[in-house]
């Protein structure tokens, strides 16, 4: 049905992990002012949300409203010779890489996947392969518009305490609907990649330290299901923009051109249990096979190199109708003997990860609940359904805390909500601004609940 | 709220003096469990399931009487419970008498007792349980149904039928919230040692109020449907249900 603030109909919500579904009013507000009425008249407790691939429940409010920002989609202002973009918060990574890739900008900052919206970019405060070197991406929002539950209207930038309390925030400060970035400058839309094996844990972390200096992004994909003398047996891949002078002769003269697809698309049902020990060993035996023994460099596209899973349009499908999650940890410089507890324990639960993924962060910023500090972060996709997952979970996360580290709460879908204020001492801070921002109590996720964010 | 696992936070126990019920939420409890409400009628066998389940690290548990057969009151009483709470993830329908069926089919007040606990009272109750969920948006109703109630036998039909009624209903319900963010399991255990059937002599493929327990627990993990504990009898009974009558009638069940 047509509400007075766009669409508005009850609908079920899940992360994209496809896991504890909860109902609550879906409401597709078109501009900023829609999102002001929308928060202004609305009932009871609401959550912005962008495109949904925070894995767990960081933008599902049970029983209140879900405010969908992806239709906030205009590119307003874009400053080419500067650097500098002014758009809505729902526009997309893709729709900005698709808009600003040929003329030579790139975003500061991807993750894993082109599809997510600058508004949860923020509230995630994202990360990507170039952490080590370049921070995460609200190091790169010069403003944002922040609309609060009571109607008022905030213009912020990192000079304000608001602006740190929503960066990493979690949707639950407001609702970002526009923001200023610097982008990056670039002269083709090619990657220089090098990629190789390393043999076991060791041999991939001081790879990966080795190569912090010398590359902007690099990354380290794991075998979890490896044991004994090939624990963290790995493929790594190191990445910088790519110069003309790099390219093949016949792609200098469009050297900017970017025009992604998916060649694939996931079935709609999967059947339980296709992501079993089985299929990830296979898989992880031919990836680790496939990759080059000795240091190889090749010229990728940037969608190759970035997202590849964005070639396959809705795997998460693949998981099952039982879904799946993802543990991401942080551990400090330091504590490697914990990342290798936190590895050995996964590898000898017989719970498979398909694409386990390490790599280096760099200083952290002033998000109050920012993921990103110094240290290794290690990213896990499992399958429910082994028994032994919830318990070697809560394993791992003892073993993160004992050693400093934290959970990345995009990703959280089950954590044990006395953890967090250990994980992320800042959270009274956090609390307190966040108080001022909403002092009605009205922003509200059901992963807010859930881990007692707000008491 | 329920996470990714499948593990409530809070609980509404309806009949919560049960062994199977006290069993569970000490499972839950080693988990994410920490609120709960035990609703009953004997006061002091919710007393000692609430000091168990604080023990098993629980930190808020209240007691607070509740009649399964005053089915008329079950709308008000459980709508009140949710909002003097703050709502709950599970609400979990342990309630249930075994009653004796020779008495209930020469004595009509006891054939009632059994009916109206196991049948009326359990639909009012889930009906009412499940008003308050979908406006919550999310929860389960977990029913401690019976494998008695797979097919009536002769030994136990009242118990059986009134058990049958209630898991009819609850598959209903079950089909009715799909969508709605509210999820329905049916659990269907054998003969288990319990209060209930103390000083019987147990059945064969019989189990104990814990194995009952991680099955509920493995089941909301799996967001099953339904559950039978132990799984066996979800093929003994797909035989003996369709049994003909003749046959069925003459085996010692």
């Amino acid at each position: 049905m047509t509400g007075p603030f766009g669409t508005e109909e009850v609908q079920l919500v899940t992360g994209w992990g496809r896991t504890a579904a909860t109902a609550a009013k879906h409401l597709a507000p078109e501009t900023s002012d829609d999102v002001r009425k929308a928060l202004l008249h609305s009932e009871g407790h609401v959550i912005p949300r962008g495109l949904g691939r925070s894995y767990g429940d960081t933008a599902q409010s049970a029983g209140g409203t879900v405010v969908d920002c992806t239709g906030l989609d205009a590119v307003r202002l874009v400053d080419v010779a500067g650097g500098k973009v002014t758009v809505a918060a729902g526009v997309s990574l893709d729709a900005l890489m698709r808009t600003l890739v040929p003329l030579g900008l790139f975003v500061p900052v991807t993750p894993g996947t082109r599809h997510v919206t600058v508004g949860g970019a923020i509230a995630s405060d994202i990360h990507g392969k170039n952490h080590h070197h370049d921070g995460s991406f609200c190091d790169y929002v010069e403003s944002m518009v922040l609309d609060l539950p009571d109607g008022r209207r905030l213009h912020l930038t990192p000079e304000d305490d608001a602006f740190w309390a929503t960066a990493g925030g979690l949707g639950l400060t407001g609702v970002v609907v526009e923001a200023t970035l610097r982008m990056r400058p670039i002269t083709t839309s090619s990657m220089v990649v090098d990629s190789w094996r390393a043999a076991d844990l060791d041999a991939c972390m001081a790879d990966l330290e080795a190569s912090d200096a010398a590359h902007r992004y690099s990354v380290a994909w794991i075998d979890c299901l490896a044991t004994g003398a090939r624990l963290g047996r790995s493929v790594i891949t190191c990445g910088d923009h790519a110069e003309v002078d790099d390219l093949a002769p016949r792609q200098r003269s469009h050297p900017l051109a970017f025009d992604p697809h998916s060649l694939l698309q996931a079935p709609q049902v999967a059947p339980p249990g296709l992501m079993n020990r089985a299929t990830v060993r296979a898989f992880n035996e031919v990836w680790f096979r496939k990759a080059p023994r000795r240091r190889h460099r090749s010229v990728e596209r940037i969608s190759t190199y970035f997202h590849p899973l964005d070639g396959v349009r809705g795997w998460n499908r693949l998981y099952g109708p039982r879904g799946f999650l993802q543990h991401q940890s942080l551990v400090p410089f330091g504590q490697e003997e914990a990342l290798r507890s936190i590895i050995e324990r996964l590898a000898a639960s017989g719970c498979a990860s398909f694409l386990a993924v390490l790599k280096r962060f760099g200083p952290a910023n002033a998000g109050h609940l920012s993921f990103p500090m110094p240290g290794w972060t290690l990213a896990l996709d499992l399958p429910i359904g082994p028994p032994a997952l919830g318990p070697m979970l809560d394993a791992l996360d003892e073993l993160v805390v004992a050693a400093g580290g934290r959970v990345y709460l995009a990703k959280d879908s089950r954590m044990k909500a006395e953890l967090v204020p250990q994980m992320y001492p800042r959270l009274e801070s956090w609390r307190a601004v966040q108080r001022e921002l909403d002092p009605g109590g009205r922003l509200r996720s059901d992963q807010s609940q859930r881990l007692q964010l707000l008491p | 709220m329920i996470d990714a696992l499948g593990n409530p936070q809070s609980a509404l126990v309806l009949g919560g003096g049960s062994d199977i019920a006290v069993a569970t939420l000490e499972q839950m409890a080693a988990r994410r469990l920490r609120r709960v409400v035990l609703a009953g009628r004997n006061e002091g066998s919710l007393a000692s399931a609430a000091t168990r389940v604080e023990a098993a690290g629980c930190d808020q548990v209240a007691t607070v009487h509740f009649d399964a057969v005053d089915a008329a009151g079950h709308d008000a009483a459980i709508s009140d419970l949710f909002s003097q709470h703050g709502g709950f993830d599970l609400v979990l329908v342990a309630f249930g008498v075994l009653g004796d069926q020779g008495q209930a089919e020469v004595d009509g007040d006891e054939a009632l007792r059994i009916v109206q606990t196991n049948f009326t009272g359990a639909a009012t109750a889930m009906l009412a349980a499940s008003r308050s969920l979908v406006a919550q948006g999310h929860g389960t109703i977990v029913l401690l149904s019976s494998v008695a109630g797979e097919r009536a036998r002769r030994s136990n039909y009242v118990y059986g039928s009134s058990k049958a009624g209630a898991d009819a209903l609850a598959q209903g319900l079950g089909d009715a919230l799909h969508g709605s963010g509210v999820h329905v399991m049916i659990v269907r255990p054998g003969f288990v040692r319990s209060k209930m059937t103390e000083g019987m002599a147990p059945a064969p493929m019989s189990a104990q109020p814990a194995e009952v327990a991680s099955a509920i627990v493995r089941g909301l993990e799996k967001r099953a449907e339904v559950v039978y504990v132990p799984s066996k009898l979800r093929y003994v009974f797909a035989v003996l249900r369709h049994l003909p009558r003749p046959i069925f009638r003459r085996l010692p069940l």
